[in-house]
């Protein structure tokens, strides 16, 4: 910290097309755009919070707003009166959304910069669309939680926290918006950030940057601001372009969930079977010893193919085609892990739901668990207990979940699937509850019982400290 | 005790062992090719009659790709389709043409002008093909069985694609209702659908304009030349550059010119605009889209144009 950024900086980082057009000129073709990496990134809150208006400064201080849509939304602003540009045109697509004045769905969001492209999650705030929330979530390695300075936390920001933590997002951000309206004040900061600090380690989440910002005048969102002084950490811009794109891989155990067999069946390649699928997690070496499961059977890995050539070691998220020593029975659906370090396998799942339909689910519904690659028949067998999401407490003897409630659940399966545990394993320990009859997507779940009840001690948990 | 509001640095500090080299994060385009590619996987493994949409332009060329990397060393798994107007750039057919025959792809053709003379669309006033390719489209669907059809499109496109999912369920009308689309969660893709219905398949979702140029230029993809400047008979319509030819442009007032352009997408030639370019190498491309101050459908689709929701309405009716 402490060294100030010089105007150049700051000018190639806002604007990556003007430095990967003078690259390009300078003959470095090839160099700077192909190091970039990808984030994944969400955002939940309400037009109040400003987040519409973050979004857009964000796109445009990036150059990611065109003239053609800056346009539309100058037109779109005039043709309701509006006098100034409402950035939130940008982001609200559908014709309801714009009429309403509200942000229904999730809409997916691009812009870079030199070193690292983003794809943000823009998700609405309000508890009627948790499910929104809670989509965008599942894929984000980082979540933006707003607040106004003049409001603090309010109970939406505990709730935005609680389905982060939930879905595993590892890196929180706390933005603590509209500080110009605070007088840009230390004390007001300080104290939204503690608070909201405490709450976020109750959750679970460690990794929490606080950062003092106005989205409307641009004060530490991707320039840093004079008016905070007393600021030292990095701006929003910069916080997004430092914290890790992914779990290093290596310190993860190997899971290859098989999406496809591929035999050519050609006269050059005769016999060649190959298990097609992307790296879960892990990494994957020629030589490995592994384990097909659900069935147990041993293997060993003898080659990694690519369409642009063999690999010696590959992995996560890398799609690749293995092949193996023996010729086991092995189909979409399995999964292949380390024969040394095998997961638990079984047809009992204890779990968290998020329930995603509009009707509550049925006490001893059949259902379909998609797991990975693998869809079995289900039993829903009990609700255990139920975290309502508006007021955070958990209700204990339920006996169904309505749309939007979080709770554990017991289910039972008709074959045994890996249950590897959702806090450890974000991708293979994930599944969905799908509807048998039309295909309806049910639920969002998550194997492992005790996040709910963690969620729920949180607020007794800060307060008792 | 008083939590710091400060996290500990979350900068990675490399992996000390010697997996650390090839630990190195994917890169954007790596990132994209693995997603990509687990789509086209997925929807091999899940669906009994896939087809790919391909146009000839260089997002479906880009797709078709991607799906030649994701089964490699088998064929690709599918049928392709183009949705043909009748209006075609000469150079993308021969293109498409050749594609095929390289590598022995089945294509079937649902055409736009078969649709009129058998009276099931009727020509528009304005001589634009766009918007009638949704019928013939959705016949061809249903009378090959599809039941998963591959599409081109991009979230960063348009406001109404931003809200689409990389699975798209369509009912047997084909019609797209935004509000009733499955939540999509994680990398777990809900493909189940009735009989009739089919899904509509998106695996360039989160690939921007840039981005697929980036990777035409790192997979170096050949392309139909007209992506490239080259000089062209082109008139003024709509401030945009549009082709003169057999489809009616120009009327009497518009003024035939030469000049040196290039397409930045490939659609039915009446409402295609060409934009002034000297870019002939996919660099220069690069170069050119990464300045541009227009999104590709601003510069170039007149249809877009109509209203703040034109994409939106034509979605709905089932069109890509």
């Amino acid at each position: 910290m402490g060294t100030t950024m010089t105007q150049q900086d700051h000018d190639e980082r806002a604007d990556p097309a003007a430095g990967l057009a003078a690259g390009l000129a300078a003959g470095h073709r090839a160099s700077t755009h192909h190091e970039r990496d990808l984030l994944r990134l969400a955002t939940a809150g309400s037009v109040d919070d400003g987040k519409s208006t973050l979004i857009g400064r964000l796109l445009y201080d990036t150059k990611s707003v065109l003239a053609d849509q800056l346009a539309a939304v100058e037109r779109a602003s005039q043709a309701r009166g509006g006098e100034v540009v409402d950035l939130a045109l940008l982001t609200d697509g559908l014709r309801a959304e714009r009429e309403q004045g509200i942000t229904i769905d999730v809409a997916y969001r691009y812009f870079s910069t030199a070193t690292r492209a983003f794809v943000l999650a823009d998700t609405p705030g309000h508890v009627q669309y948790t499910r929104n929330m809670v989509t965008g979530a599942s894929t984000a390695e980082l979540a933006i939680v707003l607040v106004d300075a003049r409001k603090g936390v309010l109970e939406q920001t505990r709730r935005h926290a609680t389905i982060a933590a939930l879905l595993g997002v590892p890196h929180v951000v706390l933005a603590v918006n509209k500080m110009d309206l605070v007088g840009f004040d230390e004390a007001t900061f300080t104290a939204i950030a503690d608070e909201f600090t405490l709450y976020a380690a109750g959750l679970g989440v460690h990794d929490v940057r606080a950062i003092p910002l106005s989205a409307l005048a641009g004060d530490n969102v991707v320039d840093r601001s004079a008016r905070t002084p007393w600021y030292a950490g990095p701006t929003l811009l910069e916080h997004l372009e430092a914290v890790p794109v992914d779990r290093d891989p290596t310190t993860e155990p190997l899971r290859f969930p098989v999406q496809y067999v591929i035999r050519p069946q050609t006269p050059d390649h005769p016999d060649y079977r190959g298990y097609a699928g992307r790296i879960a997690s892990g990494v994957v070496r020629v030589g490995e010893d592994v384990v097909v499961l659900p069935s147990g059977r041993r293997t060993s890995v003898v080659g990694i193919d690519t369409f642009d050539g063999e690999l010696d070691v590959a992995h996560a998220p890398q799609s690749v085609t293995l092949r193996l020593a023996d010729d086991v029975d092995i189909s979409r659906g399995d999964v292949l892990a380390p024969a040394a370090d095998a997961p638990v396998t079984g047809a009992d799942l204890t779990g968290t739901l998020c329930w995603l339909a509009d009707a509550p689910s049925v006490p001893g519904a059949r259902v379909l668990v998609r797991s990975g690659t693998r869809t079995v028949r289900a039993i829903l067998r009990t609700v255990d207990s139920r975290l309502h999401i508006d007021t955070l407490t958990v209700e204990p003897g339920v006996d169904r979940l309505a749309l939007n409630d979080i709770g554990t659940v017991q289910l039972r399966l008709a074959e045994p699937i890996v249950l590897d545990d959702y806090a450890e394993h974000r991708r293979t320990g994930a599944f969905l509850l799908v509807d048998p009859a039309d295909g309806t997507t049910l639920a969002a779940g998550m194997v492992g019982p005790s996040t709910v009840v963690g969620l729920a001690g949180a607020e007794e948990r800060c307060r008792a400290l | 005790m008083r939590a710091a509001h400060m996290s500990t640095d979350v900068t990675t500090t490399a992996p000390a062992s010697a997996d650390a080299a090839l630990a190195r994060p994917l890169t954007q385009l790596e990132a994209l090719e693995s997603e990509a590619i687990h789509i086209f996987r997925e929807v091999a493994g899940e669906f009994e009659r896939p087809v790919l949409l391909f146009s000839g332009g260089k997002d479906s060329i880009v797709m078709l790709h991607l799906a030649r990397k994701a089964f490699w060393p088998a064929a690709v798994p599918f049928a392709v389709m183009h949705v043909d107007t009748g209006h075609n750039f000469p150079e993308v057919i021969a293109y498409r043409d050749a594609v095929v025959a390289e590598h022995r792809l089945r294509l079937v053709v649902a055409s736009v002008q078969d649709a009129i003379d058998s009276g099931a669309v009727r020509e528009r006033p304005d001589g634009s093909r766009n918007a009638l390719q949704t019928v013939p489209l959705l016949d061809g669907i249903t009378a090959n069985g599809f039941d998963a059809v591959f599409g081109g499109g991009r979230r960063d496109e348009e406001k109404a694609r931003a809200k689409e999912r990389v699975f798209s369920l369509r009912d047997e009308f084909g019609q797209w209702d935004p509000r009733r689309q499955r939540p999509e969660l994680w990398d777990l893709y809900n493909g189940r659908h009735a009989r009739g219905e089919h899904v509509r398949v998106f695996p360039l979702s989160n690939w921007t304009e840039l981005d697929v140029w980036r990777y035409i230029e790192r997979e170096r993809i050949p392309l139909p030349e007209i992506y490239y400047a080259h000089e062209r008979e082109v008139f003024q319509r709509d401030g945009m550059w549009l082709a003169a030819g057999d489809w009616g442009g120009p009327r009497g007032d518009e003024v035939v010119e030469r000049r040196q352009v290039r397409y930045r997408t490939v659609g039915d030639m009446s409402c295609t605009g060409a934009v002034e370019s000297d870019a002939v190498t996919v660099a220069d491309v690069i170069a050119e889209v990464a300045v541009s101050r227009l999104t590709e459908r601003g510069a170039t689709r007149a249809d877009d144009r109509a209203s703040e929701a034109a994409m939106e309405d034509r979605k709905r009716e089932g069109y890509f």
